[in-house]
């Protein structure tokens, strides 16, 4: 087997007394999709805020590559090569689309320090940011303020920032959300090819989507992870069913 | 409504003209007050780079232009007592050149604002706020009491120091000086806004944490933002100084710090004419109301407040029709 790009070991995480995360130990193999699914309030979210920084873990630690990055900030994680992206979008609303992705473009740079040329004359810089954009599908409204965009185009945006970063493996909280079926469709093609570049950890509700890109399927309840396998295991689970799948079929 | 380019040319054309028009009309003290305002103006933009592209609403910029005045006010008064600057083991000629006196004005308040942000922009908000409240009554509290400079009563210049090949003392040719600096600060502001540096800085500004997802420091570039405006700023005490010939514990009071505040807010906060336009309003209802009524800051009061409710942008922003640069 090949060695995890991005793994935790024994994770746990309470919010005084309720147990958000506990000894979550999950991993993510090269050109894979994991999918974490759960019900609401499981936490996944803490989960990937403990994986991505934000969130410090009260025991346990994360792994990406060989470096243990359990101590490190959100900032050196990215450094080190992991691409979020947010259940609720995190974008900068006041400036364009284009800006937004430059930003990502930038962070990989990791040179922020200049002060006198104009940003948007970088020309390096603006064609990794189009080339983002237009997988993505945003090119053509790239001048645009974010905030006009539609909730489809910011979902779109928040992946188009994380590509720009060209990371080692992605983690993203339901890309998804809101898209609405069709948008899902493309959104689904679009991570199906992504995975060969780097392996996506997927938080997500859609279970069509889920059941159509995982390679595996992780099951998360009350902080627990009760169940892990393929999708055809997973479907086939009785504890799954009776936990989660159950309650909505 | 009109491109902020054309805006920001007019505002600054008109800015020259008053003293023009004031000097063929022989008004000299309308010279003055364009001057105090081209230098209020100066002190704002400083405050508007941390505090319209970095989103740090620091209450103690006063901290800043109150040590610019005192490099001036230093300086000038070792040299014109011919006495030297003792620092410890270092003696240090006092002086009236003002090129020397405006690098110290720039290199003491950077410092100090490295130290000052350093140590308050690890809090955010309204905690951001009260820790520079904070400093800015620490320096007021101690030039108070610092007596070998005058104290309370502040330190008095007899002649403007010099600038080579400028006679300072004609107020139109001061007016140059203060107006030209005001020009290179706004145009250092429009290519730091422009640059990347000042793009991650205002994208830190509306989301930190996506500013952290990509692997950038935001603490860092607020933290060098902060230099960069409290410098600035300093700049702008040394000239506020020499303005007067005069410096006082005044110019560190809380007071100043929210004026520049004031002065944004009226002209468009994050916007590059906003301080100059805010300034100009402000020195004239200063002048103008104040001389019938010692309650003209009601009036500055109604202003903020109608454009706080109604116009987010400030007047720059009536003027493009556009709350910010793009929207
Ligand atoms: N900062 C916090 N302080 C206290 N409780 C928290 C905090 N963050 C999350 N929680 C709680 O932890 C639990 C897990 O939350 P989390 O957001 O991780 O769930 P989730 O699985 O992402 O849910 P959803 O599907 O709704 O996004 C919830 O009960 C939530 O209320
Ligand atoms: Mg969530």
């Amino acid at each position: 087997m090949s060695e995890p790009v991005l793994a935790t070991r024994n994770l746990c995480k309470t919010f005084n007394a309720l147990v958000a995360t506990d000894d979550v130990s999950i991993d993510l193999k090269p050109g894979e999709i994991h999918a974490i699914i759960g019900p609401n309030g499981a936490g996944k979210s803490t989960l990937i805020g403990q994986i991505c920084g934000g969130i410090k873990p009260d025991a346990g630690s994360v792994h990406l590559g060989d470096s243990d990055v359990t101590n490190f900030s959100t900032a050196e994680r990215a450094q080190a090569g992991l691409g979020r992206t947010f259940q609720i979008s995190a974008l900068a609303m006041e400036d364009t689309v284009l800006e937004n992705v430059l930003l990502g473009v930038v962070g990989r740079s990791a040179k922020p320090w200049r002060f006198w040329s104009p940003a948007l004359k970088a020309r390096d810089l603006i064609e990794s940011s189009m080339a983002a954009l237009e997988r993505v599908g945003l090119a053509e409204v790239c001048d645009q303020v974010t905030a006009n965009l539609s909730h489809g185009q910011r979902r779109q945006l928040e992946v188009a920032v994380a590509l720009a970063l060209t990371p080692k493996a992605f983690v993203m909280d339901e890309p998804m959300a809101g898209l609405g079926a069709e948008g899902s469709h493309s959104m689904t093609d679009f991570l199906s090819e992504l995975r060969h570049e780097a392996p996506i950890l997927l938080v997500e509700h859609d279970m069509d989507a889920v059941f159509a890109l995982a390679d595996r399927i992780s099951v998360l309840v009350y902080g627990r992870i009760i169940a892990s396998g393929s999708v055809d295991e997973i479907k086939a689970s009785k504890k799954v069913r009776e936990a989660y799948l159950g309650e909505e079929t | 409504m009109i491109r902020e380019g054309y805006i920001n040319a007019i505002v600054l054309f008109g800015f020259l003209l008053i003293p023009i028009c004031a000097l063929i009309i022989e008004e000299p003290y309308t010279i003055t007050l364009a001057t105090r305002a081209a230098v209020l103006a100066l002190a704002a933009v400083g405050l508007n780079i941390a505090l319209g592209i970095g989103g740090l609403v620091s209450l103690g910029h006063a901290v800043f232009f109150g040590l610019g005045g005192y490099a001036m006010g230093i300086l000038a008064f070792h040299a014109q007592n011919y006495i030297p600057v003792e620092l410890g083991p270092l003696t240090i000629n006092g002086t009236k050149s003002m090129p020397i006196i405006w690098l110290t004005a720039v290199l003491v308040s950077a410092f100090a604002a490295l130290i000052i942000g350093l140590l308050s922009l690890r809090t955010t908000g309204v905690y951001f706020i009260m820790i520079t409240l904070a400093f800015g009554q620490m320096f007021f509290f101690f030039s108070i009491s610092w007596s070998a400079y005058g104290g309370e009563d502040g330190l008095s210049i007899y002649v403007r120091n010099v600038f080579p090949g400028v006679n300072t003392l004609v107020p139109i040719q001061f007016f140059g000086l203060c107006f030209t600096a005001l020009c290179v600060a706004l145009f250092v502001q429009s290519r730091l806004r422009a640059s990347i540096f000042g793009l991650v800085l205002n994208s830190a500004r509306q989301t930190p944490v996506r500013a952290e997802t990509v692997g950038l420091n935001p603490m860092r570039l607020k933290l060098l933002a902060f230099v960069i405006s409290g410098a600035i700023t300093g700049l702008a005490g040394a000239l506020f100084a020499d303005l007067n010939r005069f410096v006082s514990p005044t110019m560190f009071s809380w007071q100043l710090s929210g004026e520049l505040i004031v002065l944004i807010i009226i002209g468009g906060v994050g916007r590059l004419a906003g301080p100059v336009i805010g300034s100009a309003l402000f020195v004239t209802l200063e002048h103008f109301l104040g001389e019938f009524t010692d309650f003209w800051h009601i009036w500055l009061g109604l202003i903020l407040l109608l454009i706080v409710l109604f116009a987010r942008g400030g007047i720059i922003g009536i003027l493009t029709g556009k709350d910010g640069p793009h929207v």
